[in-house]
């Protein structure tokens, strides 16, 4: 029970935009596909729906294929980023409306609708109209409306993206449970690292047109396959560091020596760009084994509850983080500690060389 | 040198507002100085865009005065009240070139030919514009258009202050922590006053020195980010500031304690007893799960957000989120958990309650 | 774009509008091509003439050519005054219309008033409008003492005839202005506020750039219809006095229906046609370019 890529593309004209795509999605777990704007999430979403169709490959679902199958014909439902309602409509006739194209009876829609509803917390607000409606509950209309139909495939491009983080953070919370019970297969598209893990379930990481990686998505968070996954996995940027291995040494860029340590230790000689995300670069000099980066503060962004700082050490800018709001004013000096243990390494075609998982494994 | 003063500046829609409800903003009074970055943060509704629009003289409050240094402007126009603003979406002149568009400000209020050329070359060297300066504006990209918005705000010199209306609202996500950190620049290399108006609480707190938070018509708390962290004294700055928010749990405080259900809390310092409303405030970080010690708590489900883990569990039926520690392998159904006693506030009516050092 | 499966019922759907055009555009035309070709003595008669009708028209020399030339001319003057008047015209008032509030539905009514008049109508109405003994326009024009009289005097007739075009359908420049000045956000009134600027300032940079595409479309519309304008002279001064109004359209009809010199007429119309689809395509060049150069 899935859909298959097998070897999917697509052109227009000289330019690919989606080159040899090959993926398995699975009916019953979450289908993340993570990556920034424009990596083509969108462009997969319309070739899986059938609004577009391939110049290469062929789809499966469920062992068919459908590749050229007509949208219509598809059993799809589809969450966009913005709030698409019916205006004129009332929410229960918006979450009703597939349901009426498919002329089912009166007591099977109005039974559907409310246990959609019940579990969208639409309950309250059925016979309003969707101008009357917080972005929030326009949204999650829209999600009933997907989930209601019981198609074969739902796929949901980015519906989070245009809500306010708290909204956001409420829904993120909501959203897995009701999705559990569907028995479609779930696509979700998302720019967030932060929502494909709370979503957890499988997720593929999506770059320039490919897909560089898929797995569960916890296992492709702590053991990225390559550097384009661990960039795209990782928020804010991935902090990098080229380093040449000789012996119990490594040298970096600046021509600076340090102990081969950590992640480095029992690697080959040769060039290793070191990867490392902001929490295992911190602002004070945790241990003696951790290379120590001396530079000065860029700039601080400051979440909520996180604050990221951005330290320019010479050889690039990176990310540091600390708990807590704690305002780091630009241009103070600041010392980088870089916890080697944590950290990954990728050889020079960008494949993982050794990470901490694969250390705690061996 | 220019503050700016709200002097129990409030507005209602309505005719004659009976009660609270009828402000769009509440009565407010504030001293906005010189030379500090504010930001006005609150969901949409709030009030914020309100009080903006009254400070850009688009909007007449209904109640109260507004003065410029020692200048009432409360009636003046907009052109009359020396600001300048940048919106939501980049406003450009099509027919202009990137140079003449910044120095259209300048122009108009016949600044010195050599004394503009200075002045653009300045704002454009701060935000990167310099390489499309002879280009004509209206070819570039969404992001360049804003660049130009921005520094079209900022090229005045003389104005008593800069308002940002949600500026980066058009901007890729990709580029907006460098928009955002490339304002903070400029806010340190400018003397200006300026207020930046925002839904978004990382855009706020990186912006700002000073921040309004907003709720309802009225500012519930101004202060520094670190302030809104640490000690939010309005129950909405607990909640809003912040991913998650706050928890906050029923309780009632005597001396240094407080009895959250059946559980004593040691709290940072020492309350006179109070029963009514009150609700005792600590926030996910400084709430950890423990193997045993402390208050036992049920386990409902924990996320993993890649650098932490957070607990959803109920205290005595209570919902309550805290911090796994990387340490903790194979969280149970039932654990205990330890809160940081000096970061347990106490509330009472939704007001932050101070203590007295124990 | 893209390669698109094959699908032949796609034809089917199709054809009928290949037919329509087959019979509305392209049958007429190839009939007026092969008259244009050929020269008749009496009806039914016809022998091939090659290209002599259009040798002949497009000589200055030549009689027909002559008539042609000068009709041609004055066809485009009379487009050019229009359109010089009504476009400035249009967006002038448009500036003034009212933005908000009760009054902009009663003030786009009567604006949109004259437009809604049916072309003969506004010509029967202008021929007693411009008579000097009982109209309002010539009786008032011959009443401050001056020499109008619009059968017999070529410069009262040409004033008359583009004072019927500007009154009939400045209306659609307004309309289309009005909307485009609608169409621009508040903020930028406001930005241009807090940066100083005049309203002539505001004018130049902002609207007028703003309008650009809205009045692309004003000119082409009003240019193929000035191009083409008939029924308003032919009611009012029968092309009159002498050839004064004589536009391209009446010269044609004359000539096809009047002197029955088919062959001419037919080369005519297509030399004419030529010239509108000329003019369109022009326009839409130009109309893409700002496209492809797009501001939002």
């Amino acid at each position: 029970m899935s859909l298959v890529l097998d070897n999917i593309g697509l052109r227009a004209g000289a330019t690919t935009i989606i080159d040899g795509m090959s993926l398995t999605l699975r009916r019953g777990v979450m289908n993340v596909l993570l990556g920034p704007t424009l990596a083509g999430k969108t462009t997969m979403m319309r070739l899986m729906a059938g609004l577009d169709q391939p110049t290469a490959g062929r789809l499966l679902l469920d062992g068919k294929d459908v590749t050229g199958l007509p949208v219509r014909k598809r059993s799809v439902a589809m969450v966009y980023q913005q709030f698409v309602n019916y205006p004129s409509l009332t929410v229960f006739e918006n979450i009703a409306s597939p349901l009426r194209v498919a002329r089912l009876p009166t007591a099977e829609i109005e039974s559907r609708v409310r246990h959609a509803a019940s579990l969208l917390r639409l309950e309250p607000l059925l016979q309003r109209m969707p101008a009357q409606l917080s972005g929030g509950q326009q949204q999650r209309t829209a999600i009933a409306r997907a989930l209601v139909k019981r198609a074969d495939l739902v796929l949901l491009d980015e519906p989070l993206a245009n809500l306010d983080y708290k909204l956001r953070e409420e829904l993120r919370e909501q959203l897995p449970p009701i999705f559990a019970e569907t028995n479609a297969i779930l696509v979700y598209a998302t720019t967030e690292p932060t929502e494909a893990l709370l979503l957890g379930g499988e997720t593929a990481t999506v770059w320039q047109g490919r897909v560089t990686q898929h797995g569960p998505t916890s296992r492709v968070y702590r053991q990225p396959a390559n550097l384009a996954a661990a960039r795209v996995f990782s928020d804010p940027p991935l902090n990098e560091l080229a380093v040449d291995k000789r012996g119990a040494e490594v040298i970096t860029a600046a021509g600076r020596r340090l102990p081969s340590s950590g992640v480095l230790a029992n690697l080959p000689d040769g060039h290793y760009t070191v990867g490392f995300r902001c929490d295992d670069a911190a602002l004070t000099r945790e241990s003696a084994s951790a290379p120590g980066f001396a530079g000065v503060v860029a700039v601080t962004e400051l979440s909520g509850t996180e604050s990221f700082v951005h330290v320019d050490v010479g050889i690039g800018t990176w990310v540091c983080l600390v708990r807590g709001v704690h305002d780091w004013q630009p241009g103070a000096a600041a010392e980088v500690s870089v916890d080697m243990h944590r950290a990954f390494a990728f050889d020079p075609a960008g494949n993982l060389a050794a990470s901490p998982a694969m250390a705690q494994t061996a | 040198m220019t503050t700016i003063t709200l002097d129990g500046i409030a507005h209602a829609y309505t005719r004659h507002p009976r009660s609270d409800r009828d402000y769009a903003l509440r009565p407010l009074h504030h001293v906005w100085e010189q030379g500090m970055a504010y930001a006005l943060l609150g969901p949409s509704g709030c009030g914020k865009t309100t009080l903006l629009n009254i400070i850009s003289g688009l909007i007449i409050p209904s109640e109260g005065r507004l003065l410029f240094g020692e200048r009432d402007v409360t009636r003046l126009p907009t052109e009359q009240r020396n600001i300048a603003q940048v919106f939501q979406f980049p406003v450009i002149y099509d027919t202009m070139t990137v140079a003449e568009n910044l120095a259209f400000p300048l122009r108009n209020r016949k600044m010195a030919k050599p004394a503009i050329a200075a002045r653009v070359a300045e704002i454009a060297a701060m935000l990167e514009l310099t390489p499309d300066l002879n280009r004509r504006a209206r070819g570039l990209t969404a992001d360049a258009k804003q660049k130009i918005s921005l520094g079209r705000g900022l090229v005045r010199s003389d104005v008593s202050a800069v308002l940002f209306d949600e500026p980066l609202t058009v901007i890729d996500p990709a580029l907006k922590w460098e928009l955002r950190s490339k304002l903070k620049a400029v806010h340190r290399a400018l003397d200006l006053l300026m207020i930046y108006v925002t839904h978004d609480q990382t855009e706020a707190l990186t912006f700002a020195d000073r921040v309004v938070v907003m709720n309802e018509g009225q500012a519930v708390q101004i202060g520094t980010p670190e302030e809104l962290f640490e000690r939010p004294d309005h129950t909405f700055v607990g909640y809003f500031i912040g991913s998650p928010g706050m928890n906050f749990l029923p309780a009632a405080v005597d001396g240094q304690y407080a009895r959250v259900g059946g559980s004593r809390i040691l709290l940072g310092a020492s309350y006179p007893a109070l029963t009514d409303a009150v609700r005792i405030g600590v926030r996910p970080d400084f709430v950890t799960l423990t193997a045993g010690n402390g208050p036992k708590v049920q386990v409902r489900r924990v996320d993993d957000f890649g650098r932490k883990r957070l607990a959803h569990v109920t205290l005595d039926g209570l919902a309550l989120v805290a911090t796994v520690p990387d340490s903790m392998d194979g969280i149970g159904t039932e654990t205990g958990v330890t809160f940081d006693p000096a970061h347990v506030l106490v509330y009472q009516n939704e007001i932050r309650v101070e203590g007295t050092p124990a | 774009m893209m390669d698109k499966p094959w699908n032949n019922k796609a034809w089917f759907f199709i054809l009928p509008v290949l037919v329509l055009v087959l019979f509305s555009s392209v049958l007429p035309v190839m009939t007026v091509v092969n008259y244009s070709l050929q020269d008749s003595m009496g009806v039914n008669n016809f022998f091939w003439n090659g290209d002599a009708w259009f040798r002949d028209l497009l000589d200055p020399g030549t009689e027909i050519g002559a008539r042609f030339a000068d009709a041609l001319l004055r066809t485009f003057a009379f487009s050019f005054a229009a359109l010089a008047v009504e476009i400035p015209l249009g967006i002038a008032i448009a500036l003034c219309l009212p933005r908000r509030g009760w009054a902009v539905g009663i003030s786009l009514v009567i604006t949109a008033l004259p437009m809604l008049i049916p072309w003969n109508v506004v010509g029967t109405m202008w021929q007693i409008f411009a008579r000097q003994d009982i109209g309002l326009f010539g009786a008032a024009l011959t009443g401050i003492g001056l020499p109008y009289n619009v059968t017999q005097d070529s410069v009262s007739a040409w004033v008359t005839i583009v004072v019927i075009d500007v009154w009939h359908w400045t209306p659609l420049v307004i309309l289309l202005s009005y909307a485009g000045l609608r169409a621009i956000p508040d903020a930028y009134y406001q930005a241009a506020r807090i940066d100083g600027a005049s309203r002539w300032a505001v004018f130049v940079n902002i609207e007028l750039p703003k309008l650009q595409k809205v009045l692309v479309i004003a000119v082409l519309l009003r240019f193929m219809q000035t191009f083409m304008i008939y029924t308003e002279p032919v009611v009012v001064t029968g092309g009159g006095p002498g050839s004064a109004t004589t536009f391209l359209s009446i010269d044609l009809v004359k000539i096809a229906i009047g002197q029955v010199d088919v062959g001419s007429a037919a080369a005519m119309s297509l030399v004419y046609y030529i010239i509108i689809l000329t003019a369109c395509w022009i326009f839409f060049t130009v109309m893409t370019q700002l496209e492809r150069r797009g501001d939002s």
